[in-house]
């Protein structure tokens, strides 16, 4: 392995690492606007430059591999002036909107300006004039002024999204970032070369002018929109709602997990979480009579509830929960509990097939649009749709009494005619769930449960990695996780489930599911783990070979 | 055309894109001699001649070639340089249309010395008489087995390709070349990997210039030693040299690398029209920094050239007489670069354009005596910290002219004028 000195530091680092990588490890950063770790090294801007000993030119980091004894100054004077000018040049042709741009916070040249800049510009000629806010997709704006040809989106759009929308048109200093002609930058992975954009040249339609990046607050997540498991940074604007359409999530970002989904996300992820804030949330328990919702207290609500459940049990009557993989482990450990030792449940499927084939890739988008179904498996839930099918006969066959629904909306995965002819036989069907939809109008009780956004938990995916993810903001109104909600039912039967942070139910799962154990959330880290070789031994082998192709 | 004595240029004046004429000459003996040795023997041969590269860079050509890998198991290209583009320089239109068979058999020769069964020319959009001449001649070898399976009727293959560019002048940059033969856009590309080990289609591959490969067969008829006696100790031979710009009989010379610029211009190109003095000469192409009057005896040759930090880089020679503007020169020198820049690294493409903002804005009378520092400033951030070399012909001659005619230049900052001999009092006085 090769030795190096960057900056007075020595350091030994991998053979074929590059400099700008090497520096990375010992704690130096050196600017870059075309580098990307996920993408191709191009050496383009030349923000990079650094000085070399024995090498009569300055090199740019990012290209150059180290090599044994290689002496380099990051911050020699000639190399700090080749990039002050570097910077410098960028700026020529740069129209220096920062005011009405929406990249200004989170802006290289900002960023490099504030820490490098010349502060005396000499440029005084008129500046070249391009394309402005041009919508190149249904996500993504260009403003080709803005752009410094860092070509990442270019290249992310050959190497990753494999599907070449975007190039560099004309040359020199006319040079324009565009689609081809006839092309428009639509792709399941489009908005990714936001991120990467290190410029106000792409920006996203859907945040665009709603709030200044500077009041939003970061939290680390993993996206709920397939089995995947994306991680994700959800971006907020508490203070401020107002400025956003009243919504409190900004954005999602994707974060960065060799892993699962290296540096990126799809787009039906990114902008899945609207239902978030959407007027559809169910914000109260309610009371369904004659046609009408009544809001009531949760007391009450689980009052009438435990009321009529175990009214039914005493008459030997059946009660039956269609559980979902949309609950995170926490949610369904609890259900799996409430199932088994409260109701003396043991068969509750979780999955509904949905009537159309969703879309799926052999990159990040799977078709199990569902966050957890290995969790659910994994908790012995019955993820065969079948299952969920013969309730419903059940149903039909007058066999059920009471019936608890979880998130589902059954219209989605049967024909109308079956899911009324099931729910009509049911005297009482309770909805737990986050938004209003068609098989929630049919309950008799409905119970709001916050969205993963607004609570702390873990997801396992189909790889059988158990992910965690933060609260970003508040359960809206007076909704609450399902772990919680269960834990209330169940003290209304007498059962104490000890649970007062959603940690403490993953605690008590790694202790007594083998899959999890010797999990935490302190141990799960950034990454997460495996699921536990004595879960599912048979399904190892397949798993790694998926996270390959996933992390690749 | 003056001359009839040298290499090629006795072909060029015998219409030799026409085979028998050729052949009348001797044409295709080196080919044959070549075929009967070792590829090495070739390489060690030119080697030996102290051959350089003359597309302008001026590398040993059989250096390059020996760094191609032995048993290579991709195919090796060899790829010839014809886009001709850098201003000053006009001779490889001649080897293209009237010694095209010299060329190519240079191009067998080369070929069978670096393992290559198919080579491509790459000739610039803009030659379109020449690429058809081209065409006719290449048939014609191939009418005669002279190409194909059975070259010469040894048993060696060869296919030559002729590929028409789109008219840009960076797709003579070698790998701009490579990417543009691949039919991509003409970006260079970062080396390492040098074309020799991954070039066209990532296959080893040679670029050589059109010139370069033309004395090739010479070389292996006439030896290494009779070459390498005509020049120096590390440049061989003769080469033919551009002249234009103010002499009485601009055109293509072909002379030994010995031959100073002042006997170029004077007793070859019949000196400057009306006796005028000389106020610069480029020699090597408008890349190359300018010479003053006093330093033309020099050898227009790599080395001696290099000495006075400029180039004989494409051996085209461009005299100015003491009534130019220096400043258009410069004006329009900048503007072809700026013009011609790819784009794809930030301090050409920006770079290119800013100086070329500023030289305009001084060519109408709107000059600032800080601009010439700026200027100074803005080219050293080009120079050396480009992808391509087309960054550095860029900088350089705005460094080359404000480094000796600076005066030129603060005369138009400060009075809107040309130099005239009284600045120095002006200048005191202000
Ligand atoms: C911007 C630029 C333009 C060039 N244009 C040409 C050209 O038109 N013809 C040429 O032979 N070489 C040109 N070159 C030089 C080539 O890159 C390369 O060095 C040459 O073709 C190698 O052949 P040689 O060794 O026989 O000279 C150019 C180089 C640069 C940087
Ligand atoms: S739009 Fe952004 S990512 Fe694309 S080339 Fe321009 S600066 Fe780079
Ligand atoms: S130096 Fe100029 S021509 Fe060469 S790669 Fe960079 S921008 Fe293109």
């Amino acid at each position: 392995m090769p030795t190096i000195t960057i900056d007075g530091k020595e350091l030994t680092v991998d053979e074929g690492k590059t400099v700008i990588q090497a520096a990375e490890e010992a704690g130096i950063y050196i600017p870059r606007y075309c580098y990307h770790p996920g993408l191709r090294i191009v050496g383009q801007c030349r923000i990079c430059l650094v000085e070399i000993e024995k090498m009569p030119k300055l090199q740019v980091a990012c290209y150059t591999r180290v090599q044994d004894g290689m002496v380099v100054h990051v911050n020699s004077e000639k190399a700090k002036r080749a990039r002050q000018q570097v910077l410098e040049f960028l700026l020529v042709n740069h129209p220096i909107d920062c005011p009405v741009c929406d990249q200004a916070g989170e802006c290289y040249l900002q960023e490099y300006y504030m820490q490098f800049g010349l502060y005396d510009p000499k440029m005084i000629e008129d500046k070249n004039k391009k394309h402005k806010a041009v919508p190149v997709g249904p996500h993504v704006m260009l403003d080709s002024e803005r752009c410094i040809l860092c070509t990442r989106c270019v290249r992310f759009c050959d190497e990753i999204s494999k599907t070449s929308e975007l190039g560099v048109f004309n040359r020199g200093d006319r040079s324009e970032l565009l689609p081809y002609p006839g092309k428009t930058l639509d792709n399941p992975y489009s908005a990714n070369v936001v991120d990467i954009c290190p410029v106000g040249a792409l920006t996203e339609r859907d945040f665009r002018f709603k709030v200044r990046v500077w009041y939003l607050d970061e939290t680390k997540s993993v996206c709920p929109g397939c089995a995947t498991g994306c991680n994700i940074e959800i971006h907020t604007s508490k203070a401020r709602p107002y400025k956003n359409e009243g919504r409190r999530i900004a954005r999602l970002k994707p974060r960065y997990n060799p892993e699962v989904n290296d540096y990126w996300i799809c787009d039906y992820g990114r902008y899945g979480f609207l239902f978030v804030d959407d007027d559809s949330r169910i914000q109260q328990p309610l009371v369904q009579k004659d046609g009408q919702f009544n809001e009531v207290e949760w007391d009450n609500a689980l009052y009438m509830i435990h009321g009529v459940l175990n009214q039914a049990l005493e008459n030997g009557k059946s009660v039956r929960i269609l559980g979902s993989p949309q609950m995170s482990n926490e949610d369904l450990y609890a259900l799996k509990r409430f199932g088994n030792e409260v109701l003396e449940i043991h068969d509750i499927p979780v999955t509904v097939k949905p009537l159309e084939k969703p879309y799926s890739d052999d990159f990040l988008i799977r078709e199990d649009k569902n966050p957890n179904t290995r969790g659910a498996a994994l908790l012995g839930f019955d993820t065969d749709h079948a299952a969920t099918e013969k309730l419903l006969a059940d149903c039909r066959n007058g066999g059920v009494h009471s019936l608890i629904i979880f998130h589902h909306d059954l219209f989605k995965g049967f024909a109308a005619e079956d899911v009324r002819s099931a729910l009509d036989k049911v005297e009482t069907v309770i909805f737990v769930g986050s938004n209003m939809q068609p098989t929630a109008e049919l309950a008799t009780y409905i119970l709001p449960a916050c969205t993963w956004a607004e609570k702390d938990g873990t997801f396992t995916n189909h790889a059988g990695r158990v992910q965690k993810f933060d609260a970003a903001v508040d359960p809206l109104e007076n909704s609450l996780p399902e772990w919680k909600i269960l834990r209330r039912l169940a003290k209304q039967f007498g059962h104490a489930f000890a649970y007062f942070e959603a940690e403490d139910v993953f605690r008590d799962m790694a202790k007594k599911v083998p899959a999890f154990a010797g999990m935490s959330y302190r141990a799960l880290g950034d990454r997460g783990m495996v699921i536990n070789e004595n879960g599912r031994p048979s399904q190892q082998a397949e798993v790694k070979e998926e996270l390959t192709v996933v992390s690749k | 055309m003056a001359e009839t004595q040298g290499i090629l240029m006795p072909l060029i004046q015998s219409e030799c894109q026409i085979l028998k004429n050729y052949r009348d000459r001797g044409g295709y003996e080196a080919a044959k001699k070549a075929l009967s040795m070792t590829p090495d023997e070739v390489i060690q041969e030119v080697q030996a001649s102290n051959l350089r590269g003359l597309g302008g860079a001026g590398f040993p050509t059989g250096r390059k070639w020996a760094f191609v890998p032995k048993n290579s198991p991709k195919p090796v290209y060899l790829v010839v340089n014809c886009d001709e583009s850098e201003p000053g320089t006009f001779k490889d239109k001649y080897i293209i249309t009237k010694a095209t068979h010299a060329l190519i058999e240079g191009i067998i020769i080369a070929s069978y010395a670096i393992g290559a069964h198919t080579a491509y020319i790459y000739i610039r959009g803009e030659y379109v008489r020449q690429a058809e001449v081209l065409e006719q001649a290449i048939q014609e070898a191939y009418d005669n087995g002279i190409l194909g399976k059975k070259v010469l009727g040894k048993d060696y293959a060869l296919d030559v390709y002729v590929h028409r560019g789109a008219g840009a002048y960076i797709c003579g940059e070698e790998t701009a070349l490579l990417e543009s033969l691949e039919g991509k856009k003409g970006w260079p590309r970062m080396k390492p990997p040098f074309p020799a080990i991954e070039g066209l289609f990532r296959c080893p591959t040679i670029v050589n210039n059109v010139e370069t490969l033309s004395y090739v067969p010479f070389i292996i008829k006439n030896g290494a030693r009779w070459f390498a006696e005509m020049g120096t100790e590390r440049s061989g031979g003769m080469r033919l040299y551009c002249v234009s710009g103010h002499v009485n009989k601009p055109g293509v010379y072909e002379l030994p690398v010995t031959t100073t610029l002042r006997e170029i211009i004077y007793e070859h190109a019949g000196g400057v029209p009306g006796n005028k003095k000389i106020k610069a000469v480029v020699p090597g192409g408008s890349s190359s920094p300018p010479l003053r009057p006093e330093e033309l005896d020099v050898p227009a040759e790599f080395d001696a050239l290099m000495k006075l930090g400029t180039m004989a880089g494409s051996g085209g020679i461009i005299v100015m007489d003491e009534d130019t503007c220096l400043l258009e020169i410069l004006t329009v020198t900048t503007h072809f670069y700026h013009h011609e820049s790819c784009g794809q690294c930030t301090p050409c493409r920006e770079g290119t354009g800013w100086m070329d903002k500023i030289l305009h804005r001084m060519l109408h009378g709107e000059g600032r005596i800080e601009d010439v520092d700026h200027l100074e400033e803005i080219a050293n951030g080009i120079m050396g910290n480009t992808i391509c070399p087309l960054g550095d012909a860029a900088a350089m001659p705005v460094l080359g002219y404000l480094k000796r005619f600076r005066e030129e230049f603060e005369s138009h900052a400060l009075y809107k004028k040309c130099f005239d001999g009284e600045f120095a009092e002006l200048k005191a006085a202000s």
